[in-house]
C-alpha cells in the first residue's frame, strides 16, 4: 500500500492501476470512516444535551415549571406543559423515548425551541451569532498555529542563541497568562484607559452589511482584541513544542544524507524539517480547536461580542435554559465539523496515517 | 534492573565452591528491610527529583510551587482573614505596611483575600489532578495495552469527550450540579480534561506493548492487571507526572475563569472571585486607582500557573534517555559502595 514503493517499478501498468485503486479505496473508506465518528459524536452531544435538559433533578425543566406556576398560581397542570412544550421542545408529560425522538426531530430540523428572555426562536439568535463567533476562532487558530509554526522553527534552527533563550523564556510567561486575564487588561487598558480600541460590539455601527470597505475594516478593529488575547496567550506553548520537534528532526539521518545529496536549503527546510515537524503539531490542533472554540464564552463576555458564547453567557446569567441548551449544542457541533474538517486533510500531511492493524491481548 | 546485573556481576566474579550447587547458594548481600524500602524511595522518587533538580526551570519553579504552598498553609496561619473595613477604602498597594497589597472596595486587605484563598484553589487543583490523571491512565493503558474492541469502545468514548469543547460542558454540568466543595468543583472542572491525557497515555502504552519483557509477562501467564500496574505504568510515570503538574495548570486556569464570569457559585474565597469583583464593580475600569484590585488577583494566578509550567518543562528532562542513565548509574555506583560498606 505504500506510496511509490520501490516494488512497483517495472511492474506491469495493471499492478500499478490495482495499486491505485487500492490507495482510492482506503481513503474512501478512511473518509466514511470520518464521517460516521462525526455523526455519531453529533448525535451523542445531542443525546447529552437532551440527557442534561430532561433527566437532571432539579435541572432546567423542572425549574421552568417551578418558575411558571410561581408566576401564574391559577394555571393548569396542562397550560403548563404546554408554555413548557414551546420552550424547550419537550413535552415533559410524554413517555420519555417519545420526548427523545421529538427532541430530536427538532434540532434536525433547526428547531432549538424558544428562548424565555429574548423571547425569540433560539435557532434564529444563534444563526445570527455563529458567523461572528466563527470568524474570530478560526482568525485565532490560523495566527496562532501560522505564528507558533515560524517562530518555533526559527527558535529551532538557532537552537541555543540569544534568540532562542530570550523567546523560549517569552514563550513560558505568555502560556502561562489564561487568555481572559489578557482579555481583561487589553480592554481595559487599551479599550477604557486610552480609547484605542472598541470595548464592545462587533461592527462599526455607521457600516452597512455587505462586501464594503468600512464595513470590513470595523469588523477587524472590533475583533482584534479578542484574537489578539487568543494568540498571544496562546502560541508561545506551540512555539515551544514546535522548537523541540524542529531540533528532533534536524537531528535525523535522513536529513545528512539530503544535504549530501546537494539539495537546495529551501526544500530540506520546507519539504524535510517542516513537514516533518508540525505533523506532530496536527493532533494539538485538533484539540486546540475545541479549546478555542470554548473559549468564546469567556472572551465574547469581556468584549461584549455577540457571538454563540456571549449568549450562552446571557443564558446563564438569566435562568434561559433553552438559550443555553441550544448554544452548547451549536458551539460543540461546530467544532465536531471543524475537527471532521481538519482531520480530513490529516493523510495530506501524513501519508501513513490509517491501517494499523494490531494484536488484541 | 541495575542490581539484578550487579548481582549477576558479583556470582560471576566470585569463586563458587565446587561441591556446592549452584542452586543452594544464597545472595551473599543482606538486604534488610529498611535498605529496600529506602531503595525503592531512591528510584523512585529521590532519582528523578535529582534529575528534575539538575535543570535550572524546575529549580525555579518547585520554588515557586512551594511557596504557594507555604502560602496557603502557613500563610493562613500567619496572616489574619480579612475583614470588612479594617483598614481605609481602596489604599493602594505598598503604601501603608499594614495592608501591603491594598485594600479593595470595602476596606479589605488584599493580602489577607489573596492568602486565605489560597488553600481552597490548592484543594480544587489536587483533587482536578488527581481525577483527571487518574482516570487518563485507567483509561490509556487499558485500551492501549488491550487492543481490539475493548480498545475500539475505549478510543471510541474518548474520541467523543475530545471533540466536546470542555468550558461550555464544564459550564452546564456547574448550572446544574451547583458544586461548593472546592474537592468537586475540581472533579466537574476535569469532567472531560482526562480526555485528551487518556489518549497520550495509549499512544505511549501501544509502543511498550511490544517490548520483549512485557511480551514475557505475557507469555507467563500474568494478569493483565499486574502487567498494566507492574509493567507498564512504572514506564510511565515521568510522562504521567508531568502530565498531572501541567493539568493543575488547566484546572487554575478553568477554576479562575468560571469564577470570575460568576457561574461557580462564590461558596469559597478564590482568586477568579477578586477579579470578578474588581471587574463588575461599577466603574472601576475608568480609572487607574482601583487598577492593582484587578491586577494583584492577576499577578497572583500568573505566578502560580508560571511556576507548574516551569516545573512540567524541567520535570521534561526526565524523558532525556542521556540524563536519566547519568543519573541511573549514580544510583549504581552508590549502591555498590554502600553494599561493600555493609559487608
Amino acid at each position: 500500500m505504500g506510496k511509490d514503493g520501490i516494488g512497483t517499478y517495472g511492474i506491469g501498468s495493471h499492478y500499478r492501476k490495482r495499486g491505485e485503486l487500492l490507495k482510492i479505496l482506503t481513503m474512501t473508506n478512511r473518509i466514511l470512516n470520518r464521517v460516521g465518528r462525526a455523526i455519531f459524536t453529533g448525535f451523542a452531544v445531542v443525546t447529552l444535551t437532551f440527557g442534561m435538559i430532561r433527566l437532571m433533578p432539579g435541572g432546567p425543566l423542572d425549574y421552568m415549571k417551578g418558575q411558571l406556576l410561581q408566576n401564574n398560581p391559577d394555571m393548569s397542570q396542562e397550560e403548563v406543559n404546554n408554555v413548557v412544550q414551546s420552550y424547550v421542545n419537550v413535552n415533559p408529560e410524554a413517555p420519555i423515548y417519545a420526548q427523545y425522538i421529538e427532541y430530536l426531530t427538532g434540532v434536525a430540523t433547526g428547531d432549538l425551541g424558544q428562548s424565555v428572555y429574548y423571547q425569540e426562536s433560539v435557532s434564529v439568535i444563534i444563526a445570527d451569532a455563529l458567523p461572528w463567533t466563527v470568524f474570530v476562532m478560526t482568525m485565532s487558530i490560523g495566527l496562532m498555529f501560522g505564528l507558533a509554526i515560524v517562530v518555533g522553527a526559527l527558535m529551532g534552527y538557532a537552537e541555543g542563541s540569544k534568540f532562542d533563550v530570550a523567546s523560549s523564556v517569552m514563550g513560558i510567561v505568555l502560556t502561562s497568562i489564561p487568555y481572559y486575564v489578557a482579555a481583561v487588561l487589553l480592554v481595559y487598558v487599551l479599550g477604557f484607559q486610552w480609547g484605542w480600541f472598541p470595548t464592545g460590539g462587533r461592527m462599526a455601527s455607521d457600516t452597512t452589511v455587505g462586501l464594503n470597505v468600512p464595513f470590513i475594516a470595523g469588523i477587524f478593529y472590533h475583533a482584534a482584541l479578542p484574537i489578539a488575547s487568543v494568540v498571544l496567550t496562546g502560541f508561545g506553548g506551540w512555539a515551544i513544542d514546535m522548537r523541540g520537534n524542529s531540533i528532533r528532526v534536524l537531528g535525523e539521518d535522513y536529513l545528512r544524507v539530503a544535504r549530501l545529496r546537494g539539495l537546495p536549503p529551501k526544500r530540506i527546510a520546507l519539504r524535510y524539517v517542516g513537514r516533518n515537524a508540525i505533523l506532530p503539531m496536527y493532533t494539538a490542533v485538533l484539540i486546540g480547536i475545541g479549546f478555542v472554540f470554548g473559549g468564546s464564552v469567556i472572551l465574547e463576555e469581556i468584549f461584549s461580542y455577540h457571538g454563540v458564547g456571549y449568549y450562552m453567557f446571557q443564558a446563564i446569567s438569566s435562568r434561559d435554559y433553552p438559550l443555553m441548551m441550544g448554544a452548547f449544542l451549536v458551539i460543540t457541533l461546530a467544532v465536531v465539523v471543524a475537527v471532521f474538517i481538519a482531520d480530513l486533510t490529516y493523510h495530506k500531511v501524513d501519508p501513513r496515517a490509517g491501517g494499523m492493524n494490531r494484536e488484541s491481548y | 534492573m541495575s542490581h539484578t546485573d550487579d548481582d549477576r556481576a558479583k556470582s560471576d566474579g566470585g569463586v563458587p565452591s565446587t561441591d556446592e550447587s549452584p542452586f543452594d547458594t544464597v545472595s551473599d548481600i543482606q538486604r534488610s528491610r529498611w535498605d529496600r524500602y529506602h531503595l525503592a524511595l531512591e528510584t523512585s522518587v529521590f532519582a528523578p527529583a535529582r534529575i528534575a533538580w539538575s535543570d535550572r526551570r524546575a529549580r525555579v519553579g518547585a520554588g515557586i510551587c512551594l511557596f504557594y504552598f507555604l502560602m496557603g498553609t502557613v500563610g493562613v496561619v500567619l496572616v489574619e482573614p480579612p475583614a470588612v473595613n479594617e483598614g481605609p477604602t481602596m489604599l493602594r498597594p505598598f503604601v501603608n505596611w499594614e495592608y501591603p497589597l491594598g485594600t479593595n472596595n470595602i476596606g479589605e486587605g488584599l493580602m489577607g483575600r489573596i492568602i486565605h484563598a489560597t488553600p481552597p484553589m490548592l484543594k480544587m487543583i489536587g483533587s482536578g489532578a488527581v481525577f483527571t490523571t487518574g482516570l487518563a491512565v485507567l483509561i490509556g493503558t487499558v485500551s492501549g495495552y488491550k487492543g481490539g474492541t475493548t480498545d475500539r469502545l475505549l478510543t471510541t468514548f474518548t474520541d467523543i469527550l475530545l471533540t466536546i469543547p470542555g468550558l461550555p460542558l464544564v459550564i452546564v454540568v456547574a448550572v446544574v450540579l451547583e458544586p461548593q466543595n472546592p474537592y468537586l468543583v475540581g472533579i466537574v472542572l476535569s469532567v472531560n480534561a482526562w480526555a485528551g491525557l487518556a489518549r497520550k497515555i495509549r499512544s505511549q502504552v501501544l509502543t511498550l506493548r511490544e517490548e520483549a519483557y512485557v511480551e514475557a509477562s505475557r507469555i507467563m501467564g500474568i494478569p493483565t492487571r499486574r502487567i498494566i500496574t507492574e509493567d507498564l505504568i512504572p514506564n510511565l510515570m515521568p510522562y504521567i507526572s508531568v502530565n498531572f503538574v501541567q493539568t493543575g495548570k488547566n484546572i487554575i486556569f478553568a477554576s479562575v475563569g468560571l469564577y470570575f464570569l460568576g457561574i461557580l457559585p462564590f461558596s469559597t474565597p478564590n482568586w477568579g472571585v477578586m477579579m470578578n469583583l474588581a471587574y463588575t464593580t461599577g466603574a472601576s475600569l475608568y480609572t487607574w486607582q482601583t487598577a492593582h484590585w484587578l491586577i494583584i488577583p492577576m499577578v497572583t494566578i500568573i505566578g502560580l500557573s508560571l511556576g507548574l509550567i516551569l516545573l512540567a518543562q524541567g520535570m521534561d528532562r526526565l524523558f532525556n534517555p542521556r540524563a536519566r542513565a547519568r543519573h541511573s548509574e549514580a544510583i549504581a555506583d552508590e549502591e555498590a559502595s554502600a553494599g561493600t560498606e555493609t559487608n
